[in-house]
């Protein structure tokens, strides 16, 4: 056999080929403003990596997480990348489910925010990138507080915003003191709890996995929780989750409302908020304990061990995580709309910070959100406005379910908290987590 | 006019077996067969699972459970409230959508201007997707504070009702009923224009008043109309999830969990496939129970 | 005796406000599909504002909408034809030859309806996975056509048995067999019976929401989840679901409208007779 250069040639790049030859990923991912941008920037990875086509999936939360949890669990590889929180990637790393990502040097990895890498990482490897990541703030209607001859302190207390509410709330002009949310739900009105439960001293589980619902800290918590909102909150709480709340402060509604910093840039867009140039920003406020977990919420792009395109879907997530995504989306869209939380030199950056007026308190809130820090009594589990045990899904949904209960009035504090642990227990009893 | 047929055909008579399995049973085999593998096959998956602790993301959950999954779910102390819940929504619902279908089949039959039109617009809310419908209804027309209804009542001085907060299971029961009356007005209208106009007329002769008339012979000949709208009704509203899932996540407290809900949040929401299962076998024993108490109420519907 | 002036005013006046009740929320919703996002959520609500395409422009720009929507007209169509194949001729037996058992088999498929998808997903995604139908349109029509067989047969049987038996011998008199029977005679004066079986099949295969979701990914994927792509994400979302929603909702109950004549011109014996 005869092998002329060209020959050598073509046998190198039919070598070569399989590696290049056409792909398609198939993304699954939530439908959330900046992985709509994302999308909206395939064909500039397409250019930059040809042969690699994208498919996606966009779907609501509730459903993405259903559909990929299947997928995984029974191996169908029906998708090469998953977007999944930081609540599902140290349990599925432990059953080894997803790929470990070695990203390289360029990457950078050490420019990730600490508190969000090592919620990512198993075993000293990571599991998955962020793509975003949020913490939560309080924000406030600076128009309002002036009226009403207020200012918001650098480190607000609980009890303070207790006070500021009372003095902000006008029915009549239908101007609610404080909005918080209401919806039963793990990660809906649960979450916002459990970041106040932890700053009031409480937590979920002692260190034998006993529920700890019936103790001081939680009726204070749930105490406070009513009573503020009863007295300042909107009607119709109880059904609302983030975005109706999102949607009554930026039309006027709110006068405090301590939520996830992702809605920072939204309340700060003219196109999407009414009060756009009366928002303020605070930390979130401190009860008694004073310390303890708060909140860190980061979305991120995993692989399942089960795709067959692991070399092309690390690629992806490499790229769509890393600084020069940042930079372009900063080029398309203006540094507002960058996806935050997840790098040091987003915050570094001039122009973001420009751009940006609550940048600095989104970077402070995620740097302090300490997941894997110790409530007033030791811990068993991690997570900072959620526990990351697979039962946490029912459990939070039926815990929340009682604390929209009580705040409509259907059970006083007492029985709701004493049936809430019952029925933890049942399910901790029954998952084989207590004996 | 039926017995000269039979005699001048010999052997081609009515209900003679064997003559009958030898034609019929090639006609009939396809759909019974098929479906009695697609209900054997899932039904039996469903309860093999029920029996087994498995929880897909949570591997340490193995091994034989016995009746530890419907233990579970029969001890919640929700269950009976959700089962009481189920029913309410389900006899809600017919209530309204066969008393008002009725009535709606029996105006749509009278002739006035533009008749069609308004015949299209009362059935168009079962075209939407239950997801959709019950997101319009909670924040576009029922939020209390930028609803639609909120604002109209606001507007004639009368405070907003905050509907999912102080009447949860009536307002969920208003949404369902809103989306499935349009489909009972369609098939009693259907069965109303059937109606003999000359019996009608008939009675209206003998001076029967428009009362009278509905009562003996319009709603005598519904009869079998309004029970293939009981029964398949019945087949959905036990098993109403994704209104409430999406207005009231099943609250406050448990206001609005049905059955199906229940097992969702319980079961479903851990991934636990063996509660999940055992949720599903309950939810078939009660259908079962609810089938055979309204068979026996529309029993006529089965005249075989 | 003609109805008197004020007692036609009065029907006319209820079917009206009716409908017109009926409709208003399907009616906000498209025109909320017109505001901006600001503009949905506003207090009070503005039922005249300036209208603007853009959330009809970001609906299609993230996801192609034919594609879903071709998607959808395969699997209901699909799933619609293949059950009424199977359940004509099954109804058609159970109507006219009957036996003691066939109540017993109608009830035996009613109750399989009743078993909650819920319960049983893992098993369906198992096998579909098994034999490689994920995610194709071949997979949900099979799964569709068995969710819709129990409550075909059912309507088919009830519609069957308003067909009195005359006719039918009518029909075996001149000669015809049991195939011609069921072809020439019953089917024709059964059509409208058939056509809302058909509709209403059609209707719930459009609006399913749970096997769409759960056992497609990206090709085979429905209108369902075309609007599961837009609903509850973070941020405002409803003038874009409204939009979404208008989208999805536009083909079916445009062609629910157009073959509504066909249904409610009712069973038409009366004309034979």
């Amino acid at each position: 056999m005869h092998l002329n250069a060209c020959g050598m040639v073509a046998l190198v790049l039919a070598a070569a080929a399989p590696a290049l030859a056409d792909t398609t990923l198939t993304i699954a991912t939530v439908n959330n403003g900046d992985m709509v941008v994302m999308q909206h920037l395939s064909p500039e990875f397409e250019r930059t990596h040809p042969g690699i086509h994208l498919n996606w999936v966009v779907l609501e939360e509730n459903v993405l997480r259903q559909r990929v949890t299947t997928d995984i669990a029974t191996r169908a590889g029906q998708f090469d990348i998953m977007t999944i929180g930081n609540y599902e990637v140290p349990i599925w790393s432990k059953q080894n489910w997803l790929h470990p990502i070695t990203p390289a040097a360029s990457y950078d990895v050490d420019d990730l925010i600490k508190p969000v890498r090592q919620g990512l990482t198993y075993k000293g490897h990571l599991y998955a990138l962020p793509f975003y990541a949020e913490s939560a703030m309080t924000y406030y209607r600076t128009d309002l507080f002036k009226k009403a001859g207020i200012t918001m302190p650098d480190a607000p207390t609980y009890k303070q915003i207790r006070d500021y509410a009372d003095k902000v709330t006008d029915p009549s002009h239908q101007i609610y003191g404080m909005c918080l949310r209401g919806k039963p739900g793990w990660g809906e009105n649960v979450a916002y709890f459990t970041s106040l439960l932890n700053t009031f001293g409480g937590q979920w589980f002692d260190m034998s996995w006993h529920p700890a619902l019936d103790s001081k800290p939680w009726h204070a918590a749930v105490d406070y929780y009513d009573g503020i909102l009863k007295a300042d909150g909107p009607p119709g709480a109880t059904s609302n989750g983030f975005n109706e709340n999102l949607a009554l402060f930026a039309s006027g509604h709110c006068g405090m409302w301590i939520d996830s910093t992702v809605a920072s840039g939204l309340l700060y867009d003219k196109k999407q908020s009414q009060v756009s140039d009366t928002v303020g920003f605070a930390p979130i406020p401190k009860g008694p304990y004073g310390r303890g977990p708060t909140w860190l919420w980061s979305w991120n792009l995993a692989i399942p061990a089960s795709s067959k395109q692991i070399d092309a879907a690390e690629s992806f997530v490499t790229w769509a995580t890393s600084k020069e995504y940042i930079a372009l989306v900063a080029k398309q869209n203006g540094w507002v709309a960058v996806p935050p939380g997840t790098r040091s030199s987003t915050y570094a950056n001039a122009l973001y910070q420009k751009a940006a007026p609550f940048a600095a308190f989104v970077e402070k809130a995620i740097e302090t959100a300490d997941p894997n820090g110790q409530t007033a009594s030791p811990r068993p589990y991690h997570g900072a406005q959620f526990v990351d045990i697979p039962q946490f899904q029912a459990i939070g949904t039926q815990v929340g379910q009682t604390l929209a209960g009580t705040l409509s009035g259907q059970q006083s504090v007492d029985v709701a908290l004493h049936s809430a642990q019952a029925s933890t227990t049942r399910t901790m009893r029954q998952s084989g987590y207590l004996k | 006019m039926s017995t000269t047929v039979a005699t001048e055909v010999p052997g081609r008579r009515f209900g003679r077996k064997s003559r009958r399995t030898g034609v019929t049973l090639p006609l009939i085999a396809p759909a019974v067969v098929i479906l009695l593998i697609w209900s054997i096959i899932p039904l039996v998956m469903t309860l093999w699972y029920s029996f087994q602790h498995y929880n897909l993301v949570d591997p340490t959950q193995t091994g034989f459970a016995g009746f530890d999954n419907y233990q579970y779910l029969l001890t919640d102390p929700d269950f009976w409230s959700s089962l009481i819940n189920t029913l309410l929504l389900l006899g809600g619902v017919l209530i309204i959508t066969i008393c008002g279908g009725t009535l709606l089949a029996v105006l749509y039959d009278q002739e006035f201007v533009g008749r069609g039109v308004a015949r299209l617009f009362v059935i168009a809310p079962f075209f939407v997707m239950p997801t959709v419908a019950a997101l319009v209804w909670k924040n576009l027309m029922l939020h209390p504070i930028y609803g639609v209804v909120s604002n109209l009542l606001r507007g004639i001085g009368i405070a907003p009702v905050d509907w999912f907060s102080q009447v949860p299971l009536l307002t969920v029961i208003g949404i369902v009923s809103w989306e499935w009356l349009p489909f009972a007005v369609l098939i009693l209208l259907t069965a109303v224009q059937s109606l003999d106009h000359e019996q009608r007329e008939a009675a209206r002769m003998d001076g029967a008043g428009p009362i009278a008339s509905f009562f003996y012979i319009t709603l005598p000949h519904l009869r079998r109309a309004i029970g293939v709208v009981v029964m398949i009704e019945m087949i959905f509203l036990l098993t109403i999830f994704a209104e409430i899932f999406v207005t009231t996540s099943g609250g406050p407290g448990v206001a609005t969990t049905n059955l199906a809900f229940l097992i969702y949040a319980r079961a479903l929401l851990q991934f636990d496939v063996g509660g999940g299962s055992a949720g599903g076998v309950i939810a078939i024993i009660l259908a079962n129970i609810v089938a055979f108490f309204l068979v026996r109420s529309f029993a006529r519907n089965l005249e075989v | 005796m003609r109805p008197s002036i004020a007692k036609k005013i009065a029907i006319a006046g209820l079917g009206w406000g009716i409908a017109i009740i009926m409709f208003f929320p399907i009616f906000w919703m498209f025109i909320t599909g017109f505001k901006t996002e600001v503009d949905a959520v506003s207090t009070p609500p503005h039922l005249f504002f300036h209208p603007t395409l853009q959330s009809y422009v970001e609906v299609q720009q993230r996801a192609n909408y034919w594609l879903f929507a071709l998607n959808s007209v395969i699997i209901s169509v699909g799933g619609t034809v293949l059950a009424l194949l199977l359940a004509i001729p099954a109804a058609y037996v159970m109507a006219f030859f009957p036996t003691h058992r066939t109540r017993g088999t109608l009830l035996w498929m009613l109750s399989t309806k009743m078993l909650p998808p819920v319960g049983v997903l893992i098993p369906i995604y198992l096998i579909l996975r098994a034999v490689g139908l994920l995610d194709t349109r071949t997979g949900l029509v099979l799964i569709y056509m068995l969710m819709n067989l129990p409550i075909v047969v059912w309507m088919l049987f009830t519609f069957f048995k308003e067909v009195p038996r005359e006719i039918l011998e009518a029909g075996r008199m001149d000669g015809a067999g049991r195939m011609g029977e069921l072809r020439h005679v019953l089917m024709p004066l059964s059509l409208p019976g058939i056509a809302s079986t058909g509709l209403l099949s059609l209707i719930l295969c459009w609006n399913e929401a749970f096997w769409s979701l759960n056992l497609t990914s990206s090709k085979a994927a429905p209108l369902t989840a075309f609007i599961a792509s837009f609903s509850s994400p973070e941020g405002l979302f409803f003038a874009k679901l409204s939009a979404a929603s208008t989208l999805a909702v536009a083909p079916i109950l445009i062609f629910g409208w157009l073959s509504q004549r066909q249904l409610v011109r009712g069973l038409t014996f009366g004309a034979v007779k």
